[in-house]
């Protein structure tokens, strides 16, 4: 015999359900009062260094139809490329910029309106650059494990064309199913969790 | 928070066989929201090591009392008051300070505060059914609310979700994230649920059931359950082959 690992298992996840936005967005969903404002909200100050951008997404199941439920959190790196987080040893973060953003889609439209900054570049684990991007963690009702993804920059080709995790993908059809269009200081990420143009989901 | 240094390791490969699939159409909404193509596999790197981390002092005095954080001065929610404490821990078994628990949930009857809802069971004017508590140096957290009802949905004819209290915890990366539900010991629809189903595993399920603590349980005031939430745990990063300053 040899020693058990005695390790614990992670806690089994669940779907977020239909009235996810009660814990994470309640004042979005009508429940003022309990907390001064939704956590994530708001991304940028006055202060926050780098380009101004808007992350506008939407999450579409297999038959085309926008989901309406959804709940999305986007972590991403400062305009220098270092993360506002203990874990970054590499040096301080734009202290007027957490990284995280935390919205519902619009109840109506399905939409998502991340107003935030263009990231940095970040390093891989062999040193070379990523290209910017923006890690996506979508939960929603009929989702039972959340969804990691990452949404790169279409106006980045050579970075894009260099990074890790992009020249990894087998299926080169499906690295456009990352890399959101630009126009004007608008990125569109459609995020398509079935079907033919389904994106590109990561097991980290 | 501790002042040590730092972790900076990758988590633990997640267990899918343990974890439920994405295409369980048992649960119905997951037929057309289930990715059909395999996961791209992605040794952490930074992106998915670092997460933000959340302060105290964001807390509010009643954040994790729902029994009050939306009654009326003087008034509490209706039903029966109940304390849920426990740790949150990661797989080698420490506890994470610092992590951030949000909870939402139904109110006695099973009714959520929801535009979107439509149950014929009242809401209760004194509940609004969120609250959040930050976890201490050695992991543990605690809040007061009361015990949700069961709650029909549009499944099967006639699905009934067990009482649950939906968990969402932050810890240190962003890999960390997880959102699941806590179910009560002894419900007889946890064994009926098609949600609860989604997990292949019945060792997986029983550890999303609390159990009742009457030690915690504080006489002619609530009793207690204990709920304790695993989270990824970290390599160590003492011999990896890590570039300075990564």
């Amino acid at each position: 015999m040899v020693q058990p690992l005695n390790r614990l298992k992670e806690s089994a996840s669940q779907t977020a359900g239909p009235y996810v936005h009660i814990g994470l967005t309640p004042n979005f969903c009508g429940i003022e009062g309990v907390y001064a404002d939704d956590l994530g909200a708001a991304m940028v100050n006055d202060k926050t260094r780098g380009e101004r951008i808007t992350v506008r997404a939407r999450v579409i199941d297999g038959t085309g139809t926008p989901l309406k439920d959804a709940l999305i959190e986007i972590w991403q790196a400062d305009a220098a490329g270092l993360y506002n987080s203990p874990s970054e040893l590499r040096g301080a973060a734009d202290p007027n910029f957490a990284g995280w953003g935390r919205l519902a889609s619009d109840m109506e439209t399905g939409l998502f309106e991340f107003s935030t900054i263009k990231p940095g570049r970040v390093p891989f684990k062999d040193g070379r650059l990523m290209a910017p991007h923006i890690t996506f963690w979508i939960v929603a009702r009929g989702i039972n494990l959340g969804l990691h993804t990452r949404m790169y920059f279409s106006d980045e080709q050579d970075a894009n064309a260099e990074d890790p995790l992009l020249q990894r993908v087998e299926h080169k059809n499906r690295v456009p199913t990352l890399i959101a269009p630009r126009d004007g200081d608008v990125y569109t990420f459609d995020i398509h969790l079935q079907g033919e143009k389904e994106t590109i989901f990561l097991d980290i | 928070m501790s002042n040590e240094r730092p972790e900076t390791g990758a988590f633990f490969q997640r267990d899918r066989q343990w974890q439920p699939p994405a295409y369980t159409p048992g649960y119905k909404t997951s037929v057309v929201r289930s990715p059909q193509k395999a996961l791209i596999s992605l040794d952490n790197t930074l992106s998915e090591i670092t997460g933000p981390v959340f302060g105290h002092s964001m807390l509010g005095a009643l954040d994790a009392d729902l029994i009050h954080n939306f009654a009326k001065a003087g008034e509490s929610a209706i039903g029966p008051r109940i304390i849920v404490h426990g740790r949150v821990l990661d797989e080698r078994g420490k506890g994470v300070a610092g992590a951030l628990v949000e909870v939402w949930q139904a109110n006695a009857g099973g009714r959520y505060r929801h535009k979107k809802e439509s149950y014929l069971a009242p809401l209760d004017p004194n509940f609004g059914g969120c609250g959040r508590v930050i976890t201490d140096a050695d992991g543990s957290y605690c809040f007061r609310t009361i015990q949700p009802g069961p709650y029909p949905w549009p499944n099967g004819v006639n699905d009934w979700r067990p009482a649950h209290i939906h968990f969402s915890v932050f810890g240190h990366g962003f890999a960390q994230r997880l959102i699941t539900q806590m179910y009560f010991e002894g419900d007889p629809l946890i064994w009926r649920c098609p949600i609860v189903a989604t997990i292949p595993d019945r060792a997986a399920v029983e550890g999303l059931v609390a159990a009742l603590d009457m030690q915690a349980t504080i006489p002619m005031d609530a009793r207690a359950y204990k709920f304790d939430i695993v989270l990824r745990g970290r390599r160590s990063t003492l011999f990896e082959n890590r570039l300075e300053g990564n």
